[in-house]
């Protein structure tokens, strides 16, 4: 692999990469208002990219699809929340697994009532005229994926450390009981994580689908993913989500293009879950700590 | 003969099921319905180990395909192959499954359910994506053809009434076993663990090696499941062990009843019998699954077996008797 080849395969593990960042934050914000892992947190993506596909071929300028298409699956996220989360809230993590595992399985499959097998594209969102460093070549797409994606970090960190709704939302994290004591609305701070999550998940799926087409089926495996790129960087913190996605990104990307072996690349999926189990194997706390895994 | 009666009592129940399951094939020649019924009991063999597992130890699997598909595809590759005796393929497979079980189950079941949860999915993601890249051994998406049936002492287990009683006759065997197994010991401590962990730990239970323990007897009849399946299909590819299937299984479980033995009984035959009538509609199989699975979490968490149950509760409180009103309990205020 000449050092050139290389820099190309780190470009395009920043890419995908990001997505998983942004799955892993949308399963970060969940996680920390609700203790809840949700396993349709991938679906969420795939409805991003999908939604905004309709709306863009039903004539929609592409900058207002992209961002319909993100409130649309925020609103979403919170009508599954009102529906399906919020009768379990108390209830044990099994019933809470199943729900969101339950949940999962219907929007894939009514996704693939709605928009069909086959998978579709979106134009990328300013050309398609590759940009050169070196000899390498990068997608206007991967900047745009790239600044997006530290925007979207940056704000989140501004809404926790500089808002009253964010400290309430940090509160809940620590201790809800005792939140709830101050006066925080526990139900609201749940909606409003849902929401988030949901909709951050969905401009992943957005803006990765003039990359790599988005399909009905797609949601499964970013989501596992994207729970791998959390647990990498520590369930619970935010920073250790996107560093985790950015790294699986780039590892798995690496893998394709070091494996000595013919159809590497139908291997690439397994290395996220070989990351993903050693991780709970050797260091369930994440790389980089991160909330405590509960051992009983 | 009062000792006798005394014994057809207590069992009636699984006498009188084993009786209907080994007698449906006297009233159907049907090669179709007794396919379906085959199936049906290797449905059920899977879906009791999981029903242990997550009924009595209170773990999920997210991976069971993978297990049913070490069964099928080691009966397939040691018989297709190096032509090893079927049922020593089958007792390899299970044991290799079993072995994996033990492997994944040390780590992961040390931590809270959500990581067993990921682990197993994970897992299971990673034995499909192998199926299919070890063309080598596995013949990739191509699957493998012409398994042999099972046969033993000139019986041809090949013919559907014959493979019906077999597989009847072992999955019997392994409700049987669960049965006695929730009544035990192993299974007292399994409530115990799944109700409060740190409480059964300090009455002594090792509750680490009593969920690794169910987790591996989950995972053989998964395997033996699988085995039977491919000597009667004769043929095997990774489409049939995919995370949907693994999620599928776990709502079988969940409909019939967590943690009720009988449960896994209804989950199987409803979830065999539901998609027969939805034939037309076989898109929406999935979607109702999903949603089945939603509903009955919210307002049946004792799934099928438990509806008599639930109309009782509902019927006291209609009739006035239940004092405290719905509604959120989480106090309400302004932040």
């Amino acid at each position: 692999m000449t050092f050139d080849q290389f820099l190309q395969y780190i470009f395009s593990g920043i890419t995908t990469g990001s997505i998983y960042a942004l799955t892993a934050l949308g399963f970060t914000l969940i996680y920390n208002a609700t203790d809840i892992i949700n396993f349709a947190q991938g679906e969420f993506v795939m409805l991003g990219g999908l939604t905004a596909i309709s709306l863009y071929e039903a004539g929609a300028p592409l900058a207002v699809a992209c961002l319909g298409a993100v409130a649309i699956v925020g609103v979403a996220g919170i009508v599954f929340q009102q529906l399906a989360i919020r009768p379990l809230l108390k209830a044990g993590i099994l019933a809470q697994i199943i729900v969101t595992v339950g949940a999962s399985l219907a929007i894939r499959t009514a996704a693939m009532i709605i928009w069909g097998r086959e998978s579709r594209p979106l134009p990328p969102f300013t050309g398609d005229t590759p940009i050169k460093v070196g000899e390498a070549t990068i997608l206007p797409q991967t900047l745009w994926v790239l600044a997006v994606t530290l925007v979207i970090v940056v704000a989140l960190q501004l809404f926790y450390r500089r808002t009253l709704t964010g400290k309430a939302v940090r509160a809940c994290s620590v201790n809800s009981g005792a939140a709830r004591l101050m006066g925080v609305s526990y139900s609201w701070v749940v909606l409003l994580s849902f929401g988030m999550s949901a909709a951050i998940s969905a401009a992943g799926g957005v803006m990765i689908t003039p990359v790599s087409f988005m399909g009905y089926g797609y949601g499964a495996m970013l989501g596992l993913k994207g729970f791998a790129a959390a647990i990498l960087g520590g369930l619970g913190n935010p920073a250790g989500a996107v560093v985790g996605g950015l790294s699986l990104g780039v590892l798995e990307a690496l893998t394709i293009g070091a494996l000595p072996i013919e159809g590497a690349s139908g291997y690439k999926d397994a290395v996220a879950f070989l990351i993903l189990l050693l991780i709970l194997f050797a260091k369930p706390q994440g790389l980089f700590g991160g909330r405590a895994v509960e051992k009983v | 003969m009062a000792a006798v009666l005394s014994f057809l009592k207590r069992h009636s129940a699984f006498i009188g099921f084993a009786v209907v399951a080994m007698a449906a094939p006297l009233f159907t020649q049907n090669i179709y319905y007794l396919s379906v019924l085959a199936f049906m009991g290797t449905r059920f063999m899977i879906v009791l180990g999981l029903n242990l597992l997550m009924g009595q130890a209170g773990q999920i699997s997210l991976g069971h395909a993978a297990f049913a598909g070490i069964g099928a595809y080691g009966s397939a590759i040691l018989t297709t192959r190096w032509e090893v005796n079927p049922w020593a393929a089958m007792a390899l497979s299970a044991l290799l499954a079993a072995t994996v079980a033990g492997v994944i189950g040390v780590p992961t079941l040390k931590l809270k359910g959500h990581y067993l949860a990921m682990g197993t999915l994970g897992f299971g993601e990673i034995v499909y994506i192998l199926l299919v890249q070890f063309k080598w051994l596995t013949n990739g998406t191509d699957g493998i053809s012409g398994i042999p049936s099972l046969s033993l002492a000139g019986i041809d287990f090949g013919k559907p009434q014959a493979f019906h009683w077999l597989v009847w006759g072992v999955a019997l065997i392994m409700l049987r076993i669960s049965l006695n197994l929730v009544d035990s010991r192993v299974g007292r401590s399994l409530k115990a663990l799944h109700r409060s962990e740190a409480a059964s730990m300090s009455l002594g239970v090792n509750t680490a090696y009593r969920k690794v323990q169910v987790l591996m007897v989950s995972a053989v009849f998964a395997s033996i499941a699988g085995s039977f399946y491919v000597h009667y299909v004769h043929f095997v590819s990774p489409s049939s062990y995919t995370l949907t299937f693994s999620v599928i299984l776990a709502t079988t479980v969940v409909i019939g009843g967590l943690g009720r033995v009988w449960g896994a009984v209804w989950g199987s035959i409803l979830m065999m019998v539901l998609p027969e009538f939805l034939r037309q509609y076989q898109d929406y199989t999935n979607l109702v699954f999903g949603v089945m699975l939603i509903l009955i979490m919210i307002f049946l968490p004792g799934g099928i077996v438990s509806i008599g149950g639930a109309a009782d509760a509902l019927r006291r409180r209609i009739g006035g008797a239940s004092g405290r009103s719905g509604g959120d309990a989480a106090p309400e205020g302004g932040s």
